[in-house]
């Protein structure tokens, strides 16, 4: 039987113009390139402690979210987990309210109240970024009935790590999607580690994700989480499944981090050679290399690199010159009316 | 005019909503074709179909994580967990995800929903099935929180809370499922928020909340045939929002002041009442404020021994008695 590995790249060769086509490829190439930036960036702020509290990168992982939302259409919904900023800049929103979040500044894009951990843009369609493992696969659930219930035909994308395959809400979500025919497509991205310890020494299948479908009627699939054109094709099959009353998927996306869990982590942990093995593997290399076979000229791709870089640059800058959040904010919209009042 | 059980009062008030707007829809654990495990939702299937009324796995994380994400896409969902004491199978949904969505987002994101649920003793059900909870709700800022004592109130504070924008916990009391009421015909909408004087008095205050209420009310009705006692006895029905007016100009009026509550003593929300009174009606109060509870125990499961630990209205008479004397 083809894997959706396969599936995916047999669809590949055919050139740039083949089914991606050289305007996709470049706006996902790009995405990369802004979330690699972007989480970089975040790190040297770190250390210039100017981002606070902690903050949870993707360095390495980029290709998943370009990939994944390089294939939406708008409308559809991405449900994030903490470490969410590649997945909220791959919808489009800007560096500048990504960084001052993390920054938490007035500018940020929920203006302080919300962190790192749970960048959400709703006019995005990112509805939000969960940081209690699980919680957010039933909370996807649900936007995939509502979808389901009211016959409208966007797709909810749920991300999550490979630790999350070990706690009781994925289960949950799986089988109550599995039975409802959701339109929901869960994504994990397996970059071997659940926080500081080796997913494999702590789950009882080799493929923490993938090995669990059958459990739910669901296929087995695992993918090259690297490369952005398997992803991307791996998400369209999916997502026209969903949108074809076809139910669920569970992707599981083979990736790795190439900095520690969270900012206290320096990821010692790590075998030796490893780092470099999956460096070798790093998806925007390997994109670059994609885009040059297929003829994309040298000048083009380096211009994308210095357009972002600015975006970057002058993110950080605003980000600089913003004002911490109003004090206005501590007791706004903690109900609808948007205030606080829990008496009168 | 019509009598109606407290269980057929909840069975309208859904069906009232769900006619209202398409939009509300309700899932939980045997709801659907069974019609509740309390017979509280029997004919919502059979009226609204299988994809308005939807049973569910066993999964309480999934039922209330999918409300939510309805909830935040356009759907008012009612969700319901059977027991109370299952929150804490997921609560984090409770305490986590739906009261901290809108201000962590700064007001993006939207969560209009009702978890109801059987909550209380007097069922013999043991420590796990029997738990008054509403004190694990009320300490999260951003939840609201109901618990109706009556079959109207039960009809006009759903529909309340279905209409409201915001996450509300829907407390039914499993022990008055089968009390009666008479309920006027037609729509009933309420609001929350509001505390309701069920019998005027001048010597003393008692708050109840929703088997309390009833049993506060006979006990005020023993105090007055036997002593003479005059109790004022407030349904406080909301939590939060906590209609603390009603309950300062009953202080101010009778100065004596007893909450009666179900749940084990700690941090039940009689202490927060107490601290409210304290902090700005001290010199109201002509005598120290006493709430009566169900002592700081997991619920023993054997009739006798529950109906000793859970307030009585002979317990409640003889407290405020001995209180008013001495």
């Amino acid at each position: 039987m083809a894997t959706a590995n396969d599936r995916a790249q047999a669809k590949a060769g055919a050139g740039l113009n083949d089914d991606i086509g050289e305007a996709k490829r470049l706006e996902m190439y790009r995405t990369q390139v802004v979330i690699r930036e972007a989480e970089q960036r975040a790190f040297d702020l770190f250390l210039q402690n100017l981002v606070k509290g902690t903050s949870h990168l993707s360095l390495g992982q980029e290709a998943v979210a370009a990939g994944f939302a390089g294939a939406m259409q708008k409308g559809d919904l991405s449900f994030c987990t903490y470490r969410g900023h590649a997945h909220t800049l791959a919808r489009g929103v800007s560096v500048e309210k990504v960084l001052g979040e993390l920054m938490q500044r007035d500018n940020g894009l929920m203006r302080g109240k919300g962190g790192s951990m749970h960048l959400t843009s709703v006019e995005h369609g990112v509805m939000g970024s969960y940081a209690i493992i699980g919680a957010h696969l039933p909370i996807a659930c649900g936007a995939a009935w509502r979808a389901q219930y009211k016959g409208h035909k966007d797709v909810s994308v749920c991300f999550f790590g490979d630790g999350t395959t070990n706690i009781g809400a994925f289960h949950e979500a799986l089988n109550f999607a599995a039975v409802w025919k959701l339109p929901v497509v869960f994504v994990c991205e397996n970059n071997l580690y659940m926080e500081y310890t080796p997913i494999a020494d702590v789950t009882a299948v080799p493929q923490p994700a993938a090995d669990r479908a059958s459990a739910y009627g669901l296929e087995r699939i695992v993918i090259d989480g690297n490369d952005a054109d398997v992803v991307y094709r791996t998400a369209q099959e999916a997502y026209t499944k969903a949108r074809s009353n076809g139910g669920p998927s569970l992707i599981e996306c083979l990736t790795y981090r190439h900095s520690g869990h969270s900012r206290a982590d320096p990821a010692k942990y790590r075998p030796e050679g490893e780092l470099e093995h999956w460096k070798s593997r790093d998806p925007i290399r390997i994109y670059r290399e994609r885009l040059l076979q297929f003829g994309v000229p040298e000048k083009t791709i380096a211009g994308i690199d210095t357009e972002v870089r600015k975006i970057v640059d002058d993110a950080t800058e605003a980000c600089k010159a913003a004002p911490p959040p109003s004090v206005d904010l501590i007791t706004t919209d903690v109900y609808a009316d948007g205030g606080w009042a829990w008496r009168n | 005019m019509a009598e109606l059980t407290y269980r057929d009062a909840v069975i309208r008030g859904i069906a009232q909503e769900m006619e209202r707007d398409p939009d509300v829809v309700f899932i939980g654990e045997d709801v659907g074709k069974a019609g509740g495990v309390f017979k509280a939702t029997v004919g919502l299937y059979d009226q609204f179909g299988p994809l308005r009324v939807r049973d569910t796995p066993i999964s309480e994380q999934a039922i209330l994580g999918a409300a939510m994400g309805a909830a935040m896409t356009g759907l008012k969902p009612i969700a319901e967990i059977m027991f109370s004491d299952f929150f804490a199978v997921c609560f984090d949904y409770i305490a986590n995800e739906f009261p901290k969505s809108r201000y962590m987002s700064n007001g993006q994101v939207k969560c209009p929903l009702v978890v109801r649920t059987g909550n209380g003793g007097g069922s013999r059900f043991g420590a796990q099935h029997s738990q008054s909870v509403e004190n694990w709700c009320m300490m999260i800022p951003g939840l609201k929180v109901v618990a109706p004592s009556n079959p109207t109130d039960v009809i006009g504070l759903l529909a309340a809370s279905v209409r409201d924008p915001n996450p509300v916990i829907f407390l039914e009391h499993k022990s008055l499922y089968p009390t009666k009421g008479e309920v006027r015909d037609g729509e009933i909408v309420d609001t929350l928020g509001t505390a309701k004087i069920v019998r005027p008095g001048k010597d003393a205050t008692i708050l109840a909340l929703a088997l309390m209420v009833p049993r506060a009310l006979e006990a005020a009705k023993k105090l007055k045939a036997e002593y003479g006692i005059d109790c004022e006895v407030v349904d406080v029905r909301s939590l939060v929002p906590l209609d603390t007016q009603t309950i300062l100009g009953s202080v101010a009026k009778t100065h004596r002041l007893f909450t009666v509550e179900e749940n084990p003593r700690l941090c039940g929300w009689g202490a927060e009442i107490m601290s409210i009174v304290a902090d700005e009606a001290f010199y109201d109060l002509d005598g120290p404020p006493v709430r009566i509870t169900t002592p700081h125990i997991p619920l023993p499961a054997a009739d006798t021994l529950e109906d000793i630990v859970l307030p009585s209205p002979q317990r409640i008479a003889e407290t405020v008695r001995r209180s008013l004397n001495s």
